[in-house]
């Protein structure tokens, strides 16, 4: 099998003194400059960019939640408000129909001690009247009785006529 | 690694050979061949060591597949263009008993006709000859030999003192060992002479058909610059990315910082920190980033079949190795009291199991990047080695050169299946990146685990 591999000169599979010195002095050159000058750094910018958008991510993202916070709150603050007004609202509702409610009992009480009143004032000047009445009534049939009195009484149908002449003056008046 | 270069070399060579137009050798061929000679050519590409070996000897190079895509698809000492253009690269050569180090640029081999210093240009690969004869020349020889000592003087081209000379060129003879096996040994000619060369060097010790050489190549070669060409891209790449992000601090990401940064994003959430944790993969993700992103930047590079790319460089065992030898030695220096216990005694089981357990969990700290180093490289090459072979469909149905249409079905046939291979290959390029990146953040992870403390951290969420 070697005499095979061997037919031609097969130099590749023979390690060269040279070429392991130059690749190992060239691969480890390349390995230090890029590593010092270019890999770090790259691998730190990246490292620090990667971090910089993971914040400004966070960042949104808080912002975002705070926002919605923000808006929730907002809206709690809107309905208390509503609430409020209703409440209020109700409130003097309540408060007008009371006034109204009392102003109207005042009223039916004022107006019932008016009438009350005033039915008083009817019953006194009735009262009045007809004690002015019965004077003028008792001055009248004295008067009637004096007259009555004074003429003599003559015969029964003059007197009658009489009596009912004085009666129909005082119907007159 | 697969240029296009030995495509030129036999165009070149068969425009010569027929001078028929190559538009009317296409119309001859109709479709209901094509079919028929795209399964001959596989059975033809898998019978090619047969091929490859009447090939030998001749003088007239011939077209031998597996050789070819072999030197391809290995590391070499210049980077070749196109047929007869290469780029330099600069060679380190040390040579512990002549002469100890040896700098030079690889223009100096001449093509190949150069000796340099004892080394020679075999096949793009530097090989020293290791001839004691060849440096007694020269300087060396005032005791004389004999009377044609003072002829070989006048004649010869080469220093032996210095190692200079004129390369005639490389032939390869088979020999026989103490041992009895048979090897392939090359000899350089130089002045008429033959000198015996050493393989290319390698650290195997001969286990892997290498072998102890005289002399130790630490050359910039192919592979060694392409990887400094990927690295200087990466660098540059991320120095532009890691600007982004100190320029658009508290902004939106922009331009190649915003291409870049779902790699970066990927590699954390999907390797580092499911295999390591959350709290432990900050320390390791450059790592993991860096493997990741070499592998890768290689892989492309190597898939581009022309000359910035084109080399095979993950497809080559010293690479892995040294990245798997990193992976075993970040995980182990990382590793807490908590994974060498259930390394060395694991709780909870009776203690003659763990009399067994103990070497196999030993083993197994081997053979996780053992089975990394071996992964890598052999996807990549064996991509490599697909594409080269389906390129050289080309020179095969071509008949090297002596069948134009035979090439046009070559080039036709190899063509759609090197597009779908390219395809493929791309996925595996990003795919073995991430294999590699995935499995040593899966090993660290392990290493750097703490059971007991992670389940309350569960709970406790």
């Amino acid at each position: 099998m070697m005499d095979v591999l061997f037919l031609a000169d097969f130099s590749v599979i023979r390690p060269d003194p040279g070429l392991i010195l130059w690749t190992s002095v060239i691969f480890i050159l390349v390995w230090g400059i890029l590593g010092r000058m270019a890999f770090r750094p790259i691998q730190n910018a990246l490292k620090k960019r990667e971090n910089d958008i993971q914040d400004s991510l966070d960042e949104a993202k808080r912002a975002r939640e705070d926002m919605a916070n923000l808006k929730a709150e907002n809206e709690q603050l809107l309905i208390e408000a509503r609430e409020e007004r209703a409440k209020i609202l109700k409130e003097a509702k309540e408060v007008k129909d009371t006034i109204i409610e009392e102003a109207k009992q005042k009223a039916k009480e004022e107006a019932q001690k008016i009438v009350t009143n005033a039915k008083q004032e009817i019953e006194n000047q009735k009262m009045a009247a007809v004690t002015e009445v019965k004077n003028q009534m008792g001055n009248m049939a004295i008067e009637i009785a004096e007259k009555v009195l004074r003429k003599d009484l003559t015969g029964d149908k003059d007197q009658e006529a009489f009596v009912g002449r004085l009666v129909d003056e005082f119907k007159l008046n | 690694m697969f240029t296009f270069a030995p495509i030129y070399k036999n165009l070149g060579r068969f425009n010569q050979l027929t001078k028929k137009p190559l538009k009317q050798e296409i119309v001859k061929v109709s479709f209901k061949y094509l079919s028929v000679l795209s399964v001959f050519a596989f059975l033809f590409f898998f019978s090619t060591p047969t091929f490859a070996k009447g090939g030998e000897g001749e003088k007239a190079e011939k077209y031998d597949p597996v050789t070819t895509v072999m030197e391809h698809i290995g590391d070499a000492n210049e980077f070749h263009v196109w047929y007869g253009v290469h780029i330099p690269l600069p060679c380190m050569l040390y040579a512990p008993e002549h002469g100890g180090w040896s700098f030079f640029w690889s223009s100096a081999f001449d093509h190949g006709h150069a000796v340099v210093d004892g080394y020679v240009l075999n096949h793009g690969r530097v090989n020293r000859i290791a001839d004691a004869a060849y440096y007694s020349k020269g300087g060396h020889d005032d005791h004389g030999d004999d009377g044609h000592d003072h002829d070989d003087h006048a004649t010869e081209s080469h220093d032996g003192a210095h190692g200079h000379g004129h390369l005639e060129g490389i032939i390869k003879k088979k020999e026989t060992t103490a041992e009895g096996k048979e090897k392939e040994i090359s000899y350089a000619i130089v002045d008429g002479k033959e000198y015996k060369l050493d393989k290319p060097s390698t650290v195997d010790g001969g286990v892997l058909g290498g072998g102890i050489t005289s002399f130790y190549d630490f050359s910039i070669t192919k592979n060694v610059f392409t990887m400094i060409l990927a690295s200087l891209l990466l660098i540059f790449l991320f120095r532009a990315v890691a600007k982004g992000y100190k320029a658009n601090d508290g902004k939106a990401p922009s331009g190649i910082q915003s291409f870049m940064e779902p790699f970066f994003v990927f590699i954390r959430d999907e390797v580092t920190v499911p295999m390591i944790g959350e709290h432990k993969y900050e320390k390791f993700q450059p790592f993991i980033m860096t493997l990741f992103f070499f592998i890768l930047f290689c892989n492309l590079l190597g898939l581009i079949p022309f000359f910035p790319g084109s080399a095979n460089v993950t497809g080559n065992l010293a690479v892995t190795l040294v990245l798997a030898v990193l992976a075993f030695l970040v995980t182990n220096l990382n590793g807490n009291g908590h994974y060498w216990e259930h390394i060395f005694w694991m709780p909870g089981i009776p203690a003659w199991v763990k009399i067994i357990l103990t070497p196999v969990e030993v083993l197994g700290l081997f053979i996780k990047p053992f089975s990394l180093m071996i992964r890598l490289f052999a996807n990549i090459s064996a991509g490599h080695i697909i594409i080269l072979s389906l390129i050289g469909l080309i020179f095969l149905f071509g008949d090297n050169g002596a069948s134009v249409g035979g090439a046009a079905v070559g080039g036709v046939i190899g063509g759609l299946f090197t597009a779908f291979m390219n395809l493929i290959e791309l996925l595996v390029a990003f795919l073995q990146a991430f294999i590699f990146a995935i499995l040593t953040a899966s090993y660290i992870g392990a290493a750097v685990e703490d059971h007991h403390h992670h389940d309350e951290h569960e709970v406790a969420h």
